[in-house]
């Protein structure tokens, strides 16, 4: 084995070992939603579930599967609303020159420095006062607001990336500027809508601030605060706990396996110059 | 979002930011022969989002400030006929005994986890950077952190951190160190929710820091090799001086989404015990949401500073990203 060869490896263990350091909170949750109630307070811990359990993920299906459902259709609406918002706002900024668009894409900007807090302080006044508290539709809405600035940032950036010889031929057609978008930009923007649902999915199902201001005690109640719940309420049964908190990380790890290239783009898009 | 993220949003977060600077600015000389009609279009794509930002963050912005300059009760607050108190709100708070430390941990809490998140996620950047095998899939398991739900992450590093029956006290019991009560321990608090923080805010550092690392012409380590510079000399005079616009954007960043952590504060300590672990986030939320009798107005107060706080690096962030793109 030649020297560089060894040296590739050498550099492979130690990448594995970095790995296995970083991602072992999240081998210990599984590990503790594997562990007998019995076996959970035991000095030192079992370093894996020989003896394990699945009677949290029990629990689980028996208590959580609401929380679970509630969080499904908030999160499928909020993608639905973001894109329907940012996809045409983002088509208008990138090849539309509107004046006055500048402006507003500096308001999208500063829109995401504003803390979740002080929104779901300001939407608690107002849905008090509507009768929107603990609704559904309120809560997609708030949701949205994590996503729809982001997203009409990707869609700009990702649609001044259509050649502009494409809408004018559809233009000399005698195409309306809504059938353009329609029929030739969205289509053209599949890997921004998929970015853009992606992270709209993912943010509203983690919300926890704008679901314990908005949506606590009522009849609908997203996962985030099903495990909430669980943490306030029996502090015994860790492996009910960390079983919801293996469940509720499913959309992530799928994501990351299905669609790990549209996220490393999300992150980095804008934050490094091309 | 986070978040982040983040931030997120931790965000990350959250991770979010001027991807519209990519389009390419109009030229002023054209900017007289907008046709109306285009003009007409271009508002009625953009007609929902901007009658969104009016109601979803202007108006809530808006009863924020409101709530911060009234005297509410929660009796007033279903009614809405509060006095109008102006700046009493923000003096009550700022005469709070929770204010100072409120403050420094807000301080310690950003500064803290921006340190270690860079210098962690640069190292890890430059050494993923090697290209060796595995490098990428491994690259893309760190991601996992940042993708999991604050709650999820909160919960798991409590029972982590939990006393008598945590791995984290197992392990320095292992090595003979004594039981630290991580999370029940005003001296403790902090640095628990701190360690917490660091670790999910790693992997955007990670991501942001590679890309820019990955634009850097390998070209110029070859020269620097030819040179006789060991590694340590390429990363110093190479690489770190290189990736400076870079750095200052995935700081600023992070400095506006660690300002506003919450999520794992709250659910690791509620910003306890005795207030050890407040930031101005969690005092907010405490005041508006977390006692029996709600201070709507001192919590939207406290907000509000939290948003001028935001709002100031935030303008330092599109400056700098409006210099680099000029550049």
């Amino acid at each position: 084995m030649s020297r560089s060869r060894r040296r590739t490896w050498l550099k492979t263990t130690i990448g594995v070992v970095l790995t296995g350091v970083m991602l072992f909170p999240v081998y210990w949750m599984l590990n503790v939603s594997l562990t007998r109630d019995q076996n959970m307070r035991k000095s030192p811990p079992d370093l894996l579930p020989l003896h394990g359990t699945l009677a949290g993920y029990r629990t689980v299906l028996d208590e959580q599967l609401p929380y679970l459902g509630t969080s499904l259709v908030i999160g499928l609406g909020t993608v639905l609303l973001t894109v329907l918002l940012s996809a045409p706002a983002g088509y208008a900024l990138a090849k539309l020159r509107p004046r006055g668009g500048g402006f507003l894409s500096f308001v999208l900007l500063a829109a995401q420095m504003i803390p979740g807090i002080i929104m779901a302080m300001g939407f608690y006044a107002i849905y008090l006062q509507l009768g929107l508290l603990q609704s559904v539709p309120g809560l997609i809405v708030a949701d949205s607001t994590l996503a729809v600035p982001f997203a009409v940032l990707i869609f700009t950036a990702f649609m001044s990336g259509i050649p502009g010889e494409l809408i004018q031929a559809a233009q000399m057609d005698g195409a309306r500027a809504l059938r353009t978008f329609r029929s030739i930009v969205l289509p053209m923007s599949r890997n921004a809508v998929v970015t853009v649902s992606l992270f709209a999915f993912l943010w509203s199902w983690s919300d926890f601030v704008f679901a314990s201001t908005l949506a606590n005690g009522g009849a609908h109640e997203p996962i985030t605060l099903g495990i909430y719940h669980y943490i306030g309420n029996n502090n015994q049964q860790w492996n009910a706990i960390m079983a919801t908190a293996v469940v509720a990380s499913l959309p992530a790890a799928v994501i990351l396996v299905l669609a790990q290239r549209y996220v490393a783009a999300g992150v980095t898009a804008g934050a490094v110059k091309d | 979002m986070k978040q982040t993220t983040h931030p997120p949003d931790h965000r990350p977060a959250d991770v979010r930011n001027g991807a519209a600077h990519a389009a390419p600015p109009p030229a002023r000389g054209r900017r007289r022969r907008r046709p109306p009609s285009t003009q007409w279009a271009a508002w009625g794509f953009l007609a929902p989002v901007t009658l969104y930002l009016a109601l979803f963050y202007a108006y809530p912005l808006y009863r924020n400030l409101d709530l911060s300059l009234r005297d509410y009760t929660v009796r007033s607050f279903v009614q809405g006929d509060a006095p109008f108190t102006g700046l009493a709100n923000y003096r009550k708070v700022f005469d709070d005994p929770t204010f100072a430390p409120a403050l420094l941990h807000t301080a310690l809490f950003t500064a803290v986890c921006l340190v270690f998140q860079y210098a962690i996620g640069l190292a890890l950047a430059v050494f993923f950077n090697q290209n060796f095998r595995l490098s990428a899939t491994l690259r893309a398991l760190f991601l996992v952190p940042w993708l999991l739900p604050l709650i999820v992450s909160a919960s798991t590093w409590s029972w982590m951190l939990n006393s008598e029956s945590g791995v984290v006290n197992a392990t320095l019991h292992a090595v003979g160190i004594g039981p630290v009560n991580w999370l029940t321990s005003p001296s403790w608090s902090l640095t628990s929710v701190i360690i917490a923080n660091i670790w999910i805010g790693v992997p955007f550092n990670l991501v942001v820091l590679y890309s820019g690392l990955q634009s850097i012409p390998a070209g110029l380590y070859e020269a620097a090799a030819l040179d006789g510079a060991g590694s340590w000399r390429r990363f110093w005079s190479i690489t770190f001086p290189l990736l400076r616009p870079v750095s200052a954007i995935t700081l600023l960043l992070g400095l506006v989404y660690t300002l506003k952590v919450f999520d794992i504060i709250w659910i690791m300590t509620k910003g306890g015990p005795a207030d050890s672990s407040t930031t101005f986030a969690t005092w907010s939320y405490q005041l508006g949401f977390g006692n029996l009798l709600p201070a709507f107005g001192p919590g939207a107060a406290v907000g509000n500073l939290l948003v001028v706080a935001a709002l100031v690096f935030g303008l330092v962030y599109v400056r700098v990203q409006r210099k680099q793109a000029l550049s």
